[in-house]
């Protein structure tokens, strides 16, 4: 255990670890942690992308909307919406969401990845719904599915009305400045405006925002798993957490941090594609 | 040294920024939330129909009553009055809120401003590749584990939020103070022979304590929400303390058929951080040079 040994050095040791598949033992499952964290991770990662596409394929045509018809009823619903987002921390949507849509309206199911009686499909990645759409059953697709609506909607609702916002202000003054008026002097389409041209300088600030949101969803994932019952990664954590695993710990708290910095890697790499002076300076420099 | 320029009187020197701030009317119904819950927070011994009920107490025969005239918000499974507990719960949100920022505001704002005026030497590396280091965690994971780590309870949460917190402010002053340490006014200080500190404190800071002062009022938001966040996995106020997270958590056991326990709490918490957030607006506008 080295236990005698000086902090750095004992650092060193873990780093070994790390990068040799020994993570420590878990006190809590018995097992290598880097067993736990490949068992329970894909969950979790299913969850989060499906949360983040939730909130993207929302966020935007909302903030775009209000955007465009800046100070009319339709601007003023979508502030109202994004406040209440804002305001409303993630575990108490999660609890709203499950008293409403599971145990009065029976919509969705309240806990779980699949419906009891459905067996898992074989493992190739992990994540059920692309698994069972690679084994091609689609019955199991659609449950997994129907299973991820309710918990990734909970995490998206915040970043969404925080993206919205954000887009709608950068429409608001993309709109005002004057290559828009040059574009709709010279008569185009509305919609190539609006889809093309003002799109891509309106996403950069919002992809921005966008790439902190995936962390806040990796962190609120912790309480909408507990909540959702979802044998995910983030449940684990918390688990190992209240149990004291300290090795459990210190694999987790890097574990999200990794997450977080592809999250943001990947943003900015789109970044640099939607804006060509970020390209172009890096090169300039090279 | 005192460079304070004599002159305007209070009234004219702060009147624009309140113009500015009560323009937008929303930001003025924030700062009135704000300030009730102040109000109740600081007066909940006097203010609250059942004190007794922020201790330990247990009153069987009231217990799980749905909310009437005697209880405003009903009552939950130990017969506690809710509306009580959530009056005292407000002060438990407002200490941490209070304990976290001064813990995180000054020393994050300091960092932020030497490693961003002297932007070239070892220590500004240093201190920002250290901020990193706490960034690329999420702030809530960070606390939870902090907080697992030392002792669960009060104190230790408002710690471990402070720990997490402060590299974000860090951040911030960095960024401004490293784009404007090239501006003329700074040069001429600097020609002038003013001492560094004289420069941060003096000519950059004023510069930048709009932005500062408006995260510093989204914050409070913020910070009750990974306080009730962490209080609801049992990590936070310890119980007999009432605290807002705390009793979602309790309350949400006994969903949907008590829904007053769970969902009054809830709604409190909404109400404060939306009022952090409406005052962060109007703050915003207060700072900004624009017209709208």
């Amino acid at each position: 255990m080295h236990l005698n040994d000086p902090i750095w050095v004992q650092y060193g040791y873990w780093l070994q670890g790390i990068f040799t598949g020994n993570w420590g033992l878990s006190l809590f499952t018995q097992r290598n942690v880097l067993l736990d964290v490949q068992e329970f991770l894909p969950a979790t990662v299913e969850l989060i992308l499906t949360a983040a596409i939730i909130d993207i394929v929302i966020s935007v045509p909302l903030g775009v909307l209000a955007g465009r018809r800046a100070n009319t009823v339709v601007d003023n619903v979508v502030r109202l919406i994004s406040y209440v987002g804002i305001a409303v921390p993630s575990f108490v949507v999660a609890i709203i969401l499950q008293l409403v849509f599971g145990y009065t309206l029976f919509w969705f199911p309240i806990t779980g990845r699949l419906s009891l009686g459905i067996t898992p499909p074989p493992t190739i990645t992990g994540l059920y719904t692309i698994d069972s759409l690679l084994t091609g059953n689609f019955g199991t697709m659609l449950n997994a599915i129907w299973h991820l609506i309710l918990p990734a909607f909970a995490l998206a609702l915040g970043p969404i009305a925080q993206e919205a916002r954000i887009m709608r202000s950068s429409v608001v003054e993309n709109l005002g400045k004057d290559y828009t008026l040059a574009e709709i002097s010279h008569g185009m389409p509305e919609r190539l405006i609006m889809l093309k041209y003002l799109m891509k300088p309106s996403l950069i600030p919002t992809l921005t925002i966008y790439a902190l949101d995936i962390s806040a969803q990796i962190a609120n994932a912790f309480l909408v798993e507990l909540i959702f019952n979802w044998p995910g990664f983030s449940r684990y954590g918390l688990n190992a957490m209240l149990s004291k695993d300290l090795n459990a710990i210190v694999a987790v708290v890097m574990v999200a941090g990794v997450m977080f910095v592809i999250a943001n890697i990947l943003v900015d790499i789109v970044v640099g594609y939607l804006d060509p002076r970020i390209r172009l300076q890096v090169k300039s420099e090279e | 040294m005192n460079t304070r320029r004599p002159g305007l009187p209070f009234s004219q020197k702060y009147g624009k920024y309140w113009y500015k701030f009560s323009r937008n009317k929303l930001s003025i119904v924030g700062l009135v939330a704000i300030a009730a819950v102040v109000f109740v927070a600081a007066f909940a011994p006097w203010i609250s129909p059942y004190p007794q009920s922020a201790g330990l107490y247990v009153n069987f025969n009231q217990a799980s009553l749905p909310p009437s005239a005697a209880h405003l918000f009903g009552t939950d499974e130990y017969g506690r009055d809710v509306l009580s507990r959530l009056l005292f719960g407000f002060r438990y949100s407002l200490e941490l809120v209070v304990v976290v920022l001064s813990l995180d505001v000054i020393p994050g704002v300091v960092l932020g401003l030497i490693a961003g005026y002297f932007i070239s030497r070892w220590f500004s590396t240093l201190i920002m590749r250290v901020a990193d280091v706490f960034i690329a965690v999420p702030p809530l994971i960070l606390a939870l584990s902090v907080v697992a780590i030392l002792k669960p309870g009060g104190i230790n949460a408002f710690l471990a939020i402070a720990l997490a917190w402060w590299p974000w402010y860090t951040r911030l002053v960095y960024g401004q103070a490293s784009s404007i340490r090239n501006e003329d006014f700074v040069h001429a200080a600097q020609l002038a022979g003013a001492s560094s500190t004289h420069i941060m404190f003096r000519e950059i800071l004023p510069n930048i304590l709009g932005s500062i002062l408006t995260k510093v009022s989204l914050d409070g938001g913020w910070t009750i929400l990974i306080g009730a966040a962490l209080s609801y996995v049992g990590l936070g106020a310890q119980a007999p303390t009432p605290d807002l997270g705390t009793m979602i958590s309790d309350g949400s056991a006994y969903l949907p058929a008590q829904w007053w326990i769970s969902m009054f709490p809830a709604l409190a918490i909404v109400v404060v951080i939306l009022g952090f957030n409406l005052i962060g607006d109007g703050v915003n506008d207060m700072f900004s040079s624009e017209i709208r």
